[in-house]
């Protein structure tokens, strides 16, 4: 996906564009409201993620000016100010969910998921890898006009091994991708869930083969 | 005093040392220890018997004292005295408004007093309880084929056409010496000034003059006399011999003179007064029954034709020195003619 | 809500005293009208009175050098005309009685304009008037002096008569000024009236100036009030500035750590590295969190501290709730189920019922079990609404359920899962500050169920 950074924080955004980069993600930054609103009047992104307390204003009034201008790209605002005084004006402005600072990772991609699949109207976002057509939107694989409706946990691991096929992921990679690290997992969830995603691959060309000591990795037979 | 030398006759009185003097005397009930109610009227004891014993079948407790005396002695007794009278009767309605004014009678309401019409109350101190009026009285021998006169100026003219036949044959009150006849004058010479041409009229026919209207009936009885004017026809009416004349009411206007009592200051039983006043009164008023309200003669006249003296201050005026010595001698210059 | 230091009442005092003057009004309406009333009553005695003296006067003449006087009948009859009334006279030549009665009292230094005295005579009160005239008579020059009197009844019964009509009088002004003072009281405090109802009706966050018409009297009581407002407007949006600006100085730099960290993570592929930079990250949410949770508490200290209400309906508001924290729960593969949700309105600070919410939800996602489902309920009863929150966890233990709502405890199942133990303190304050409670429940068997209760 093609997200908009809008944050003053230099460290911060650097940060933020290095993990999301590494989830497969394309990110523009923008560290204030004026180069902001370049970008969006010359590139398309599928998300904005927004700061409020921005060195050329409040991100407040680009909120406001974003949906003015009848743009449909969902803006998510990550905000370090309390949660309580802000959170109704900002929903109020037109954004389209909000986060606290510092941001859960994970949290951060089922919101925008979430955000996503609310958009309707929205070209169908799938990729296709042999034999299989994968919706991150819908959640969804289509193997031979066949439709499987994937759990978070699988969507989410499914996810992560489609942004990189043939890349080999350890098990406490997967495990950390996939868990938030307040909770307390062992490895054997993740065999569990690649056991259920083999599952749903079988009867296609895809699967996701066991690299002996090292860990999995996505690949056409 | 060479303004005024008058025969003060009214309030001579006013100086005399001497005790009032009675004409009679009576006493109903037993003087023992029970109360004692003390009447000074000028009425004879027979007229008011029955008023008393009337009384006395209610209170026959009550000792009464009837006193009878002139209406001079009675302003004597109770003015300059104080004798101790509880009540006091009189015909003379100047002198008893006179007590009242002067403060000499007690003031007395009831229930009843409220209800009397205002004409018989003056002042809540003087009550009438008779209504006498004083009319002609004629002989009917002497008057035989005569038209008898129904009013003053017929009367006249009568009088001026039979000069033979009156001549002195007319009588009326001497008004020096009575004080009822001076009332009487000074109200008919008020309403009318057919008053003044009567009395010249009179005047020319040599009339005789009299202290007491019982003088003049008799005379009237004996033929001493054709008429008499102004005469109580409540005392002409009780005369055993009434066959002999006729009363007549004059019909152009009839003086009424008001029998009068009032309680006075000097009381020394008021209670008791008060309560014999209200039970004469409660005799009198009611639908009439007491014969002293009404006279025989009262019953033919109008109502419109009465004309009943008023009580009050008005009467004070003809106690006036300036004003009797006037008016006596304007009389006197009017009847005495020879 | 404190109740307000009240002493007296403007209504009350105005209508006191609109009363007191008019009670003073009507007791000088009554002795002014008695005074002009018994000077006219006077007058038309002394008229009277004065009329008889002359009728008197007129009736002497000289006659052949001497004073005769003809008393009119009139001269003693018109004083009694109306009432019955004693009467008195007195004719005098000089100083010398003539008629009438001579010790009726005489006014001295008689002049030759009519005079009139008040006296006594005969033990009765009485009212003199004396005239004289000169005349001349074979001795010259002599006055004529009369005196007519007449005692008080009429006067006194017209006084005692006008006593009781300027007594109505008195009284039926005053039975009017009352009313008029009620319409009046009413209508003077009618300003105060509106502009507490046109306060008491704002929102909770409306703290414009007042700028309704109000009358003059009232004008510096708005000044103040306004002033008041924008103070109060100013040191609200402090606050809130300052626990904003302390959020942000704490949550940037965390950000910028955690997200290093979980880079560094990524990019590490030695165990032992990784389980130091795992528990790493973990300090950090729980800081945080931690540090979250404070500066929630402290705003919500502050809110509930001016608790400013307006309507919510709280069904509405439970949906957003949980459409908010869905993300989460899917992130867990938690489903959370609506079930009863009945519509209910009420009065309260949404933000801080929405806090309590979600902090509930938060709490039952984070110690639910994986694959399990937490059921929202709203049930209306005739007292009290309920939200119940039920999740499939491991329960509270029963004699800790007492200590879980004071600050910082958390329960002991709570060992490996990221928490403050504010959470239920901040929930348990908003609950208060609403009249309400909350109670924790252990479901059978498994699971726990935190029930908030509002008053209807």
């Amino acid at each position: 996906m093609r997200f908009l950074l809008i944050e003053d924080n230099q460290a911060l955004a650097n940060a933020v564009i290095d993990r999301l980069c590494l989830d497969g993600h394309i990110v523009d930054h923008s560290s204030d409201l004026e180069t902001a609103w370049d970008f969006t009047s010359t590139a398309e992104y599928d998300l904005i993620l927004l700061d409020i307390m921005l060195p050329d204003g409040d991100g407040r009034t680009f909120l406001k000016k974003h949906r003015n201008a009848k743009s449909r790209t969902p803006v998510i605002v990550l905000t370090a100010r309390s949660e309580v005084s802000d959170r109704v004006g900002i929903l109020d402005l037109g954004a389209d969910d909000y986060m606290i600072k510092p941001i859960d990772y994970s949290e951060l991609e089922a919101r925008c998921r979430a955000v996503l699949r609310r958009q309707t109207g929205q070209a169908r976002n799938a990729i296709n890898f042999g034999e299989v057509e994968f919706d991150s939107l819908a959640g969804s694989l289509k193997i031979k006009d066949k439709r499987v409706k994937l759990r978070t946990k699988e969507l989410r691991l499914f996810e992560v091994f489609i942004n990189s096929p043939d890349q080999i992921f350890p098990k406490s990679q997967l495990l950390d991708r996939l868990f938030p690290y307040e909770v307390e997992a062992s490895e054997n969830a993740i065999e569990v869930y690649v056991g259920r995603l083999r599952k749903h691959l079988s009867g296609s060309n895809v699967s996701i083969t066991t690299v002996r000591g090292l860990g999995y990795k996505l690949e056409i037979l | 005093m060479r303004y005024l030398i008058l025969s003060i006759v009214i309030f001579a009185f006013a100086t005399s040392a001497k005790a009032f003097e009675i004409e009679d005397r009576a006493v109903f009930g037993e003087m023992k220890d029970g109360p004692v109610l003390r009447i000074i009227s000028t009425a004879d004891i027979n007229y008011f018997t029955p008023m008393i014993d009337a009384f006395r079948r209610f209170r026959s407790d009550v000792v009464i004292e009837y006193t009878v005396a002139s209406s001079t002695e009675i302003m004597r007794a109770v003015y300059d005295e104080k004798q101790p009278f509880d009540i006091a009767i009189s015909s003379a309605m100047d002198l008893q408004t006179k007590l009242a004014n002067d403060g000499l009678a007690r003031k007395h309401s009831s229930s009843l007093t409220q209800n009397l019409p205002d004409w018989a109350v003056w002042n809540d101190m003087v009550y009438a309880f008779t209504q006498e009026p004083a009319g002609f009285v004629i002989s009917n021998k002497i008057l035989e084929g005569l038209q008898t006169p129904q009013n003053r100026q017929q009367l006249i003219n009568t009088l001026r056409q039979n000069p033979e036949i009156f001549r002195d044959r007319v009588g009326t009150y001497d008004i020096r010496k009575s004080g009822a006849g001076y009332l009487f004058a000074t109200q008919d010479a008020r309403v009318s000034d057919t008053y003044w041409r009567l009395t010249e009229v009179m005047g020319t026919l040599r009339p005789k003059l009299y202290c007491c209207a019982s003088e003049m009936i008799q005379d009237v009885i004996d033929g001493n006399l054709a008429i008499a004017y102004n005469v109580l026809a409540s005392y002409a009416e009780k005369s055993p011999h009434s066959d002999k004349f006729t009363i007549i009411l004059p019909s152009d206007f009839s003086i009424v003179m008001l029998r009068t009592l009032l309680i006075p200051v000097s009381s020394e039983n008021p209670q008791l007064a008060a309560e014999f006043l209200d039970f004469v009164l409660s005799e009198t008023y009611p639908s009439g029954v007491s014969p002293l309200l009404k006279t025989r003669s009262l019953e033919d006249a109008t109502e419109n034709t009465l004309y009943r003296i008023a009580l009050g201050p008005g009467l004070l005026v003809y106690l006036d020195n300036f004003k009797k010595k006037n008016f006596i001698s304007e009389w006197e210059s009017a009847i005495l003619q020879d | 809500m404190t109740h307000p230091n009240v002493r007296g009442s403007i209504r009350q005092r105005l209508l006191v005293m609109l009363l007191l003057s008019a009670a003073g009004i009507a007791i000088l309406l009554y002795a002014v009208v008695q005074s002009v009333a018994k000077q006219v009553v006077q007058e038309s005695q002394d008229n009277i009175l004065a009329a008889s003296a002359l009728s008197i006067l007129d009736s002497a003449r000289v006659i052949q050098g001497e004073i005769s006087i003809d008393l009119p009948y009139s001269s003693l009859s018109m004083l009694d005309s109306v009432i019955d009334e004693r009467a008195f006279y007195s004719v005098r030549l000089n100083d010398e009685f003539l008629s009438g009665y001579e010790d009726l009292p005489r006014i001295a230094n008689l002049s030759d304009v009519t005079e009139f005295q008040s006296a006594s005579y005969l033990g009765e009160g009485i009212r003199v008037a004396s005239t004289r005239r000169s005349f001349t008579t074979v001795d010259g020059q002599v006055y004529l002096e009369i005196s007519v009197a007449q005692t008080l009844t009429g006067l006194n019964k017209s006084i005692t008569r006008i006593s009781q009509i300027s007594l109505a009088i008195g009284f039926g002004f005053f039975v009017l000024s009352v009313l008029a003072a009620v319409v009046i009281a009413r209508s003077t405090t009618k300003p105060l009236h509106l502009l507490t109802r046109s306060v008491s009706r704002r929102g909770p966050s409306d703290l414009r100036p007042v700028a309704a018409p109000v009358p003059t009297e009232m004008a510096p009581l708005v000044v103040s009030l306004n002033n008041l407002m924008k103070r109060l407007q100013n040191s609200l949006s402090r606050s809130e500035d300052f626990i904003a600006e302390a959020a942000h100085r704490l949550r940037t730099p965390m950000a910028i750590v955690r997200t290093q960290a979980e880079v560094t993570l990524m990019r590490i592929e030695k165990e032992e590295n990784r389980q130091a930079i795992r528990e790493m990250i973990r300090a950090i949410d729980e800081t945080s969190r931690t540090a979250g949770q404070l500066l929630d508490h402290a705003m919500v200290s502050f809110r509930t501290d001016s608790l400013m209400k307006e309507t919510i309906k709280l069904d509405e508001l439970i949906v957003d709730a949980v459409h908010r924290v869905s993300p989460i729960s899917e992130l867990r593969d938690v489903e959370i189920e609506l079930q009863t949700l009945d519509k209910v309105v009420l009065a309260g600070d949404p933000i801080l019922i929405q806090n309590a919410v979600q902090n509930v939800l938060d709490n039952a996602i984070k110690y639910t079990d994986a694959d399990t489902t937490i059921t929202v309920s709203l049930v209306r009863g005739t007292e009290f609404a309920e939200i119940s929150i039920c999740d499939r966890g491991s329960g509270f233990e029963k004699n800790e359920i007492i200590h879980l709502l004071k600050r910082f405890e958390r329960g002991k199942n709570a060992s490996g899962v990221v928490g403050s133990g504010l959470g239920l303190t901040i929930v348990d304050e908003i609950m208060r500050a609403h009249d309400g409670t909350v109670s924790l429940q252990n479901n059978k068997g498994h699971g726990a169920c935190v029930i908030l209760s509002f008053p209807l």
